[in-house]
């Protein structure tokens, strides 16, 4: 392979990936973890090759010179042809389910995945799916998101100057461990307020009345984070709004 | 929400403000004199019933005759009221919680007869500074009965408790009154948690102020104190009816907010050959009771805020408060008064501020909750 065609197959490739081609794109992602080569067959008539990221598919964009950016029209022609193209080739068949059977290392049919390819994905997920390919640390990355916005809340909730509070006063001196906040039981009607409330509500009245501090939107990060922290403390207590 | 819905205690603050606005011209006496007129004249008008908190002389002439279901006329009865857990700051930071010390002072004032003398239950100041506990010490000035101090946490972890002992002397001691032995314990010292935190004595504070942190050890009474108190009962007779005032509550409650004392069993054991013991503690802020074996254990009330109940622990023979109402600062903060009956057993009144008072019978606790059980509350812990 030239080097020359090498570049104008990965112009083609990223005129396509811009059309989101959303089939394409996390087969794409997943070989450049992996580092697959799928050898482009040379131009026959002086345009672009462009495959298919099965390996095998190929088309050749005859009035595409190599060092030219193919327009959004091109590319989108170029998707469906390869895709008719396999369409063709493999009668009967998904093409969700093929690559599945393809990247599984039992099938390892295509000598260019690696045996570590497979995808996380249960059987009977297809390619694509939100959760199929996530790993075990991507959920520990969740995981230590969530606990780091809950552990900001109770930052906040146990410091009466984060709270913006005037006279010394911090949430967790009446709410300790967030108990009797009760935040399942919102909204309700607040007998008090005379209307209905949302647990923001009473974060923002306790922050304006026993703390003494101004009110805060209920965009603000410190609102939001008071809440996780509450919501962390009832976890697995059933929801059970309107209670009183 | 702040602008529309302006919450009972905006409103009252509002209120507050203008008065004070119109009294500016008045010294200290005219003022007073215009606080009890008012005063009068609602009570005139009605508009409150005569203070809940009043002596209820019937059930003293009872105990007097004797005619107390647990017999024995050993010697007088009498009276003792209590404040309790005021966590005051400094008076230009905060006057929510100088608010709630005032009542209380004002409350065992208005009783009458007095008591023979007020508990102070502990935690004095919120952060152990000079300024707060004096503060408390001008504030508690105003008691014109006797008063009795206890030391509580938040008085003594700034300074190891110099200032308090400098203003109102040891903190454990004990005195014979009318036929009762009292002591008073000093009973929240801690292991040592902050020097190899290297903390400051502010952070030393501060950690022990809070209630959620796993950071700070348990209470406890501890060795040196405790072989004190074997001391001081070893010339007791085991018939004297003991009376015990302790922060902590002396039993094990709740060991994650420190409703805690780590050598309880051990505590208990020395009074264990009395007949008759009643512990009162303060800390838990809210109305508690239990009784192991010889011992009654009632839970003082804060005038600060209240503690909801713990997640675990609570002693069956509790009944708990309604719930706090939020919007009134005074719900569930309150002070409270104790009946030391003819046979030398204690029955409390817990004075809820703006709610009926709840009397807590010792044969309530004696017989296990077979008689005398207060009234369920509506709303309890959710």
């Amino acid at each position: 392979m030239s080097p020359k065609l090498n570049r104008n197959t990965l112009a083609a490739a990223a005129g396509i990936a811009i059309l989101g081609a959303i089939v394409i794109l996390p087969v794409a992602l997943r070989a450049q973890q992996q580092q697959p080569t799928h050898p482009v067959p040379a131009a026959k008539d002086g345009g672009t090759v462009v495959m298919l990221c099965d390996g095998k598919t190929s088309i050749e964009i005859k009035n595409l010179k190599p060092g030219q950016q193919a327009t959004e029209q091109q590319g989108r022609a170029v998707a469906n042809e390869l895709m008719a193209k396999w369409q063709q080739q493999h009668p009967g068949e998904h093409w969700e389910t093929a690559q599945a059977a393809a990247l599984s290392p039992e099938a390892n049919a295509s000598p260019t995945a690696p045996a570590k390819s497979k995808p996380a994905a249960a059987s009977g997920q297809q390619q694509g799916d939100t959760y199929a390919s996530f790993t075990s640390r991507d959920y520990k990355v969740w995981q230590t998101e969530t606990q780091k916005f809950v552990d900001e809340g109770k930052r906040v909730f146990h410091d009466s100057k984060a709270l913006g509070g005037t006279i010394g006063v911090s949430c967790d001196m009446c709410h300790p461990d967030g108990s009797n906040t009760h935040p399942e039981t919102y909204p309700k009607y607040q007998v008090q307020l005379q209307r209905v409330a949302l647990l923001r509500d009473m974060i923002d009245w306790c922050i304006e009345n026993p703390v003494k501090g101004p009110t805060l939107s209920p965009n603000d990060a410190k609102l939001r984070a008071l809440e996780a922290y509450i919501l962390a403390q009832r976890k697995g207590v059933p929801l059970d709004y309107g209670k009183h | 929400m702040a602008a529309r819905h302006k919450s009972v205690e905006t409103k009252f603050m509002e209120e507050r403000e203008e008065v004070l606005r119109g009294l500016r011209g008045l010294d200290r006496r005219s003022f007073l004199k215009v606080v009890a007129a008012t005063a009068g004249a609602v009570m005139a008008k009605g508009l409150i019933a005569p203070h809940s908190f009043q002596l209820v002389t019937i059930a003293n002439a009872a105990v007097e005759k004797g005619t107390s279901t647990n017999g024995m006329a050993g010697q007088p009865p009498f009276t003792f009221a209590y404040i309790s857990d005021t966590h005051l700051y400094e008076r230009t930071l905060n006057q929510r919680f100088i608010r709630g010390a005032l009542k209380a002072v004002e409350d065992v004032n208005a009783l009458d007869p007095q008591p023979d003398f007020v508990l102070f239950g502990g935690d004095l100041a919120q952060l152990g500074t000079a300024e707060e506990l004096e503060l408390g010490q001008q504030i508690l000035g105003e008691v014109k009965a006797p008063i009795k101090m206890m030391v509580g946490e938040h008085d003594w972890f700034l300074d190891m408790g110099d200032k308090w002992q400098e203003l109102f002397g040891p903190p454990n001691y004990s005195f014979e009154w009318k036929g009762v032995h009292v002591v008073v314990l000093m009973s929240v010292h801690e292991k040592d948690f902050w020097t190899a935190r290297k903390m400051t004595p502010q952070q030393r504070m501060g950690t022990v102020a809070g209630l959620d942190n796993g950071i700070q050890s348990r209470f406890e009474v501890g060795d040196e104190e405790r072989e004190w108190l074997k001391n001081d009962l070893a010339k007791v007779p085991t018939t004297t009816p003991i009376l015990v005032f302790s922060h902590s509550p002396l039993y094990k409650y709740y060991r994650n907010w420190n409703f805690w004392t780590d050598d309880a069993e051990q505590v208990q054991a020395i009074l264990r050959p009395y007949d008759k013991v009643t512990v009162i503690h303060g800390h838990t802020h809210q109305m508690l009771f239990n009784q192991i074996a010889n011992i009654s254990f009632y839970g003082m009330l804060s005038t600060a805020w209240p503690w909801p109940y713990a997640p675990q622990g609570l002693p069956a023979l509790t009944v708990q408060m309604n719930r706090a109402d939020p919007f009134d600062q005074f719900d569930a903060c309150g002070n409270g008064r104790m009946n030391v009956r003819a046979d030398g057993l204690v029955d409390k009144i817990y004075n809820l501020w703006d709610r009926n008072p709840v009397t807590v019978k010792a044969d309530y606790l004696r017989s296990r909750g077979k008689t005398y059980r207060p009234p369920a509350p509506q709303f309890a812990t959710y």
